[in-house]
């Protein structure tokens, strides 16, 4: 147990992928079985154990020390499971002789029963330091919180592994917790485990982005167009009458889109976006499709008012058949054939872009028809369907982004190597009246500058600074003084949650504009008229 | 004689009225009496000075030898006659030549801790127990929630992570009195034995210490030529924590920050200040330390002063211990 609190503690303060996947391959190397599986299965969520209140917690901890005492310690320390783990009373002669692994700390949570729950919590906690005491309540609170996504733990086994992360995405959904067979084929003890479940992912194919120069060298007689949708991509894999929805990190999304999930009635495995609206009449914007994200529940209204549905861009698999070999323009005649045979308000074909040079699709792609296209792709005619980013076959072209100057208002120290640089940005734009002016914060960038630009706006902060609090400095921001930045961005969003009533998608520093005067900045209302 | 007779806060610091002295005055005065070297009880400009050899050697050291009219040396338990009042120092245990100090007159006798703490130290003489009347006990980590680790299992975090991450410097943030010096010398007791790089804010407490007999192995100093950034792959180095977030540490190659304090038992404190690997190292007592300490010295009453007041204030009450926080102004931890 004392090791994967330690592994946690480390995961959540490491800022870098690279260290927190060193990390990781660590663990896995010098971590026995079936611990190591159980912490994997923790960190990528898979872990099932019954949930446990926080008024439990309290209740617990309040029959074992004073409740001022507690009060003033929880205030200062403002996160319960990690005040429950420190003033827990240490109970040395209630400790085992050997400190509990995480297989034994699982095993007695997860054959509690709903009644005995407090007690053998409380047992664990009596037998445990402080940093497993916290390892356990953040198992039976839910949730470890430390910055790694099913995707990067999954990618760490493959580097512990030496294989492709498709690998384990492809074999994931067959598998269990402690994951023996997984472990013992990466170590190379035993050979590949089969594929058993039904209805598994297939890696996705991803695209590169079209440089500025390379597509003079290819032949647009080679590649079919289409719009690039700015919605979810989704991979809908129905077999034997199971039904999953898989985002294109193979994360299983099926919950949250209960009405699409019930339209998913085929044998098949298709590759498209997810959009809401009614395909037949009117895509939903980007704003729409927000509405049904980051859910826990999606009641019945919302999926009446802004039901989803797949705009379909390849077919992977269908009954036995695996298409993904075969190439892209035999694989879309099968699919405009299987399209036509589904639900037509839950499933539609990307329409093909025809051009007959690179200028024409150039200026298709400037002027899209919808304002949820974020531009084309381009897929060569011949290519086969290959897990992963493979350069060549599928390029992206994005419509060019929206840009606007704002001010910069606050900076914040960063992590890792840019810890000495003040390198997070807020940036602001003007509103108010004419002579009354203020600075309204609408977003906040940390790239899209050059180390040496970096290192500039670094010296502009320290010598503009005029208030501190923490890591963060505000900096000087006025009508005569300020560092105008020009931010590019994806697109605009309404928000409540900003003060200034938009949110940015994917905000980053395009251009210092030191030449400009502060007061020239844009407005709010220039990214009010930018709304999507 | 009443306890609140023989010392009270002013806003100088504590006073006492029978001997005509303050302890750890934060304003210049006539006669101080300072328990220890960190800066929020160690000031220059007093017209004179008791304490302990060491503590005064390290003000010389930090403040100039000119840091006060005359200075007198208090040997360890030593009793000395100051206006008919009985003065004495015992150890604290906190840095180098740190000293409670215990004042008696009419009966009464108050042990005033400074800071203290009680794990074994190589770096310090260890914390004595006296027993007294009133304790004034510091309250830094007073709150339950203060539970330091052993040290030494902390230092092989960082061995072990330099270990993991070999192309990286480890910069340990430590402040520069009795902290980094005991990093260091719980590195070697750990077995480390390549160089140790220091910031220049360190060499001379480091030299002092090693004079005084505390061997802290081979110290080299955090500089670079520009051409160098690979050297320092793999290194150890310690510096004073405000010197982590300034341009200093841009000569590092991607280096992992790491901080040893008590407060980096807060995983929040750690997050806030960048915080990359935390180490749990105080010189100040946790919060069983405190309360055992307490209980230990006998004492009626307690005072408690700078930190956390409230809390040791209520445990007090549950043990049936008169306790009240004594406001003094003006210290701000240097040393944690
Ligand atoms: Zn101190």
């Amino acid at each position: 147990m004392n090791r994967f609190a330690e592994l946690l503690d480390r995961l959540v303060l490491t800022p870098s992928r690279n260290g927190k996947l060193k990390l990781m391959v660590d663990y896995f190397r010098a971590v026995e079985d079936p611990d190591r599986g159980l912490a994997l299965a923790a960190i990528t969520g898979d872990l099932n154990i019954a949930a446990v209140k926080p008024a439990m917690l309290r209740q617990l901890v309040s029959e074992r020390m004073d409740p001022v005492l507690f009060g003033y310690s929880y205030d200062y320390v403002g996160d319960l499971a990690e005040t429950v783990s420190l003033v827990w009373p240490d109970a040395p002669e209630r400790r085992p002789n050997r400190p509990p692994t995480l297989a034994d700390v699982v095993a007695l949570l997860q054959s509690a029963s709903r009644s005995d729950g407090p007690k053998v919590l409380a047992g664990l906690l009596d037998s445990a330091g402080i940093e497993a005491r916290y390892a356990i309540i953040k198992l039976v609170t839910g949730g470890l919180r430390i910055g790694v996504s099913a995707r990067l733990a999954k990618q760490a086994l493959a580097d512990f592994g030496d294989v492709d992360v498709a690998e384990i995405e492809e074999l994931w959904h067959g598998l269990a917790p402690p994951y023996l067979e997984l472990f013992a084929w990466l170590e190379g003890s035993a050979p590949k485990p089969e594929k058993a479940a039904k209805a598994l992912f297939r890696p996705v194919m991803l695209s590169t982005p079209v440089g500025d120069t390379n597509l003079d060298k290819l032949d647009p007689a080679d590649y079919a167009a289409e719009w690039k949708w700015d919605g979810i991509r989704v991979q809908a894999t129905c077999e034997a009458g199971v039904k999953r929805l898989y985002s294109r990190t193979g994360d299983d999304v099926s919950g949250a889109f209960p009405d699409l999930v019930d339209a998913m009635d085929f044998d098949a495995s298709i590759d498209g976006e997810l959009l809401v609206g009614d395909p037949r009449e009117a895509t939903g914007t980007f704003s729409d499709l927000q509405q049904r994200l980051n859910r826990k529940t999606v009641s019945a209204k919302m999926q009446a008012k802004y039901p989803a549905f797949i705009r379909c861009y390849d077919l992977l698999h269908i009954g036995a058949e695996d298409l993904r070999a075969l190439p892209f323009a035999e694989r879309r005649q099968r699919l405009e054939a299987f399209v036509a045979t589904l639900d037509p308000s839950r499933f539609d074909l990307s329409p093909l872009v025809s051009f007959a040079d690179w200028d024409e699709l150039e200026a298709l792609r400037k002027a899209p028809p919808h304002p949820i296209i974020e531009g084309v792709m381009l897929k060569r005619l011949d290519s086969p369907y290959l897990a992963g980013r493979p350069k060549g076959p599928w390029f992206k072209w994005k419509r060019d982004p929206h840009t606007v100057d704002a001010v910069l208002m606050y900076a914040q120290r960063g992590h890792g190597k840019r810890s000495s640089f003040y390198s997070d940005y807020t940036f602001g734009v003007w509103t108010g009246a004419e002579g009354a002016e203020e600075l309204v914060p609408v977003g906040k960038a940390y790239f899209g500058f050059t180390d040496e630009e970096l290192r500039q706006i670094d010296k502009y902060v320290r010598d503009n600074t005029i208030e501190r609090f923490g890591p963060v400095r505000s900096v000087r921001a006025d009508r005569t003084t300020g560092l105008v930045l020009e931010i590019a961005f994806e697109g605009l969003a309404r928000s409540t949650r900003h003060k200034s009533g938009v949110a940015m998608r994917f905000p980053r520093i395009s251009r210092l504009r030191w030449d400009k005067p502060s007061a020239e900045a844009d407005r709010i209302e220039t990214l009010e008229a930018m709304l999507d | 004689m009443r306890a609140r007779d023989l010392l009270h806060p002013r806003p100088e610091g504590l006073y006492c009225p029978p001997g005509d002295f303050y302890i750890d005055p934060v304003r210049p005065v006539g006669r101080a009496l300072i328990t220890h070297g960190h800066s929020d009880h160690a000031r220059s400009g007093h017209a004179h000075v008791l304490a302990t050899r060491q503590t005064l050697d390290i003000m010389a050291l930090r403040y100039g030898e000119d840091f006060a009219g005359t200075t007198q040396t208090a040997v360890i338990g030593e009793i000395i006659d100051i206006g008919g009042v009985k003065v004495s120092f015992h150890p604290a245990g906190h840095v180098l030549g740190s000293a409670q100090i215990a004042v008696e007159h009419g009966g009464v006798r108050i042990v005033a801790s400074g800071d203290y703490k009680r794990r074994a130290d190589p770096t310090c003489a260890s914390f004595e127990t006296i027993q007294c009347d009133v304790f004034i006990t510091e309250a830094t980590f007073g709150l339950p929630v203060f539970r330091h680790p052993d040290a030494g299992h902390e230092v092989e975090k960082l061995m072990k992570s330099a270990q993991q991450f070999p192309e990286r410097a480890h910069l340990v943030g430590a402040y520069a009195l009795g902290k980094a010096q005991r990093v260091m010398r719980l590195l070697r007791d750990n077995g480390y034995d390549r160089p140790i790089y220091i910031h220049g804010a360190l060499v001379k407490l480091s030299d002092y210490y090693q004079n005084q007999g505390i061997a802290l192995g081979e110290l080299l100093p955090a500089t670079v030529d520009r051409s160098g950034k690979e050297n320092f792959a793999g290194a150890i180095v310690v510096g004073p924590p405000s010197a982590f977030a300034d341009r200093w540490a841009r000569r590092f190659p991607d280096p992992v920050s790491a901080f040893a304090s008590g407060w980096m038992r807060i995983r929040q404190r750690a997050k806030q200040r960048g915080v990359e690997l935390p180490l749990i190292i105080s010189d100040h007592s946790d919060w069983d330390e405190l309360t055992e300490t307490i209980t230990e010295t006998g004492a009626s009453e307690v005072w408690v002063t700078h930190g956390r007041e409230e809390a040791l204030v209520r445990w007090c009450e549950l043990q049936g211990i008169a306790a009240r926080p004594l406001h003094l102004v003006g210290y701000e931890d240097e040393g944690d």
